[in-house]
């Protein structure tokens, strides 16, 4: 054991402190752990949760919108429907969050599964339009049927996560935790032994091309669909569980788009990209939201404002352009190095060639 | 029951066909998937409603002062939003739907939920075959019929539809053989919202005007679009007089329709895309438009 620390540190040092998205994430997560150590107040515990579980949710979004490049306008669906059928199958058979949250998990990859069958023919833009209307559809239904559906006021009651709010609040972020770090791996390019991450790439990049390269794009296409409705549906299970009811507001059109409005602020098909997106605009909106009435009724049109401004300037989002501008890819060994280093900490390649270049045109 | 049937679907078959051909102009032309579309048929909706109901000016000069302010601010917000990230195609979505976003926060706090009315053009009603009409119904007909019909005129005979053929045939080509595509695709958003204005002003006396007016229209003309091809003007036309018709038909036949009105048209729009993925008219992104 004890040989293998320096090791280790050196591991540590060299592959994660030289890398400051590392750095970035790993801090980022240890807040977290920490927060309810400092503070338990309540209102802020429930919006943390919150916010992570939207995590959740908008990360899948990214993984099959940003990764596979099938836009899904639709995204709440998953959500909604594994929300749903946890509801529902807690009340009718009185099981625990823990089995009702699977369930509600694998009803949403069958749906994904279902959802996913018209990818094999549409493209594009008409794709993204098909799956939009799968939630309103379903929105109707329920509305139509309130005798099992709950109706307009959703079905409520549910048993909670654990009995403490602080515990919830673990439970949630570490799902997230695992989630994020399955999903960072299933779509990992660099990856030597998972390959989805190259494959899925080259779908988004040329469908045609990669089905020439010999990818079955459509056993894929339905693996995204599969995989991401999956940690959708988690969402939707936990969500439904921590606030004790499931109800139509879980498959609104608005509820699909803010996943879309996460990930394109945060910075699409980066997984992290999504996250920021939702601690920044969810928690900005939850705190303006404390600071007076005024503040409550506008805080959409800051939410407005603020997306119009970020895509205006930042349309790559604000990680990829916060990315640019903190870290560099080494031109000859592809390593991720710190935007200050003169030479790669790999293969001490120089790093800043045009730029010295331009200046030498400069002085001449 | 057919009569009524018939005569609100065409009414609604018509705003639709209206909102749905602009969509259709400004994603064949600019690329542009303007989610957006409907919040202008709202801010005119309630540019009227300011003007009638609360400063009391007649209703045909201000009917058209609301559709030429909304058409000058959408042509405004192309050129100050869309037109500087074109190439990013969901970043244009998301800004569209915070635009979108942006005016219903700002009418839900400056008039507040409720449903608000504007007085129908000429007040009344006809008797047909024992069915009373409203005046506004065959106002609302007339007004979309002719607005097609004048789009028909300007996209075919006139020297700004040629251009904006060509461009959305091929747009490096049209630049090259010397049409300025910047400007065409702003005088396009500015008709297209012309025509998201002029269905406002036909419908909104009947239907009333309300901060969330702008999403269901949208989600039918997204349906409609799909169905039709993206980009051809004959296949929304028709595709919004169907759904129009079927989604009529739901809510006077079916209790509880109400609810499932959306739910029909996209389910009709799913199906046939389903069967024929290319829409029903058969039309490709680059093929004929008009």
């Amino acid at each position: 054991m004890k040989e293998y620390l320096p090791w280790l540190y050196r591991w540590f040092r060299g592959e994660v402190l030289s890398v400051p998205g590392k750095v970035i994430a790993i801090t980022f997560f240890t807040c977290l752990i920490v927060i309810p150590l400092i503070s338990t107040d309540s209102y802020m515990l429930r919006v943390l949760t919150l916010a992570a579980i939207f995590s959740i949710y908008t990360v899948s979004w990214d993984l099959l919108a940003g990764f596979t490049g099938q836009i899904n306008l639709g995204h709440a669906l998953f959500f909604g429907v594994a929300a749903y059928v946890a509801a529902l199958v807690n009340i009718h058979f009185g099981l625990p969050p823990w089995v009702t949250i699977s369930v509600g998990a694998v009803t949403a990859v069958a749906i994904g599964l279902i959802v996913g069958t018209p990818a094999l023919r549409l493209r594009g833009l008409y794709l993204s339009l098909v799956t939009l209307s799968f939630p309103i559809i379903l929105t109707g239904l329920i509305f139509a049927f309130p005798n099992y559906t709950g109706g307009e006021l959703g079905l409520f009651g549910l048993d909670p996560l654990s009995n403490s709010k602080i515990v919830d609040y673990y439970i949630v972020v570490l799902v997230l935790l695992g989630s994020t770090l399955v999903m960072w791996k299933f779509t990992d390019a660099g990856s030597k032994f998972v390959r989805t991450g190259v494959i899925l790439r080259a779908i988004r990049e040329d469908e045609i091309a990669a089905r020439v390269s010999g990818v079955h794009t459509t056993k894929f296409k339905l693996l995204a669909f599969a995989v991401s409705g999956f940690f959708a549906g988690i969402a939707g299970g936990l969500c439904a569980h921590f606030l004790r009811v499931a109800g139509p507001s879980n498959l609104e059109l608005m509820f699909s788009f803010q996943a879309i409005i996460w990930t394109i602020f945060g910075g699409i098909s980066t997984i992290y990209g999504g996250i920021t997106g939702v601690y920044i605009l969810y928690l900005v909106i939850e705190f303006i939201r404390l600071s007076g009435e005024i503040a409550e009724e506008i805080r959409f049109v800051f939410l407005a404002l603020i997306l119009i401004f970020t895509l205006l300037f930042m349309p790559e989002g604000l990680t990829t352009w916060v990315r640019d501008r903190i870290e560099i890819i080494c031109p000859r060994c592809k390593k991720i190095n710190l935007m200050t280093r003169h030479s790669c900490r790999v293969c001490r390649a120089p790093l800043h060639l045009e730029r010295n270049h331009t200046d030498e045109k400069k002085g001449a | 029951m057919i009569e009524s049937i018939l005569i609100i679907g065409l009414v609604n078959g018509g705003t639709y066909a209206i909102l749905a051909v602009g969509f259709s102009l400004i994603f064949g032309v600019a690329r542009i998937l303007n989610v957006a579309h409907t919040a202008f048929y709202m801010i005119t909706a309630f540019l009227i409603y300011i003007a009638t109901g609360i400063l009391g000016f007649p209703i045909y000069p201000s009917v058209i002062l609301a559709i030429l302010i909304t058409s000058l601010w959408g042509m405004v917000s192309y050129k100050l939003f869309f037109d500087r990230i074109k190439e990013h195609e969901t970043a244009v979505m998301i800004i569209a739907i915070a635009l979108a976003m942006l005016f219903q926060e700002i009418f839900l706090i400056a008039f507040g939920a409720p449903f608000n009315r504007i007085a129908p053009f000429i007040p009344g009603f006809l008797e047909i075959a024992g069915i009373r009409v409203l005046f506004q119904h065959i106002i609302a007909v007339g007004i979309s019929l002719i607005t097609l019909f004048c789009l028909w005129i300007l996209l075919s005979k006139t020297k700004l539809g040629i251009k904006i053929r060509a461009i959305a045939q091929d747009r490096e080509i049209a630049n090259l053989m010397g049409i300025n595509v910047g400007w065409v695709c702003m005088t396009t958003m500015g008709i297209s919202v012309v025509l998201a204005g002029v269905s406002a002003a036909a419908v909104a006396p009947i239907l009333g005007v309300n901060p969330y007016m702008w999403i269901h229209p949208l989600i039918i003309v997204l349906a409609a679009v799909v169905l039709g091809g993206l980009g051809s003007i004959k296949g929304s036309i028709a595709a919004a007089f169907i759904l129009g018709f079927a989604e009529t038909t739901v809510v006077f036949l079916i209790p509880g329709g109400a609810f499932l009105r959306g739910a029909v048209s996209l389910s009709i729009m799913v199906i046939v895309l389903l069967v024929r993925p290319e829409g029903l008219f058969g039309v490709f992104f680059e093929e004929e438009r008009v």
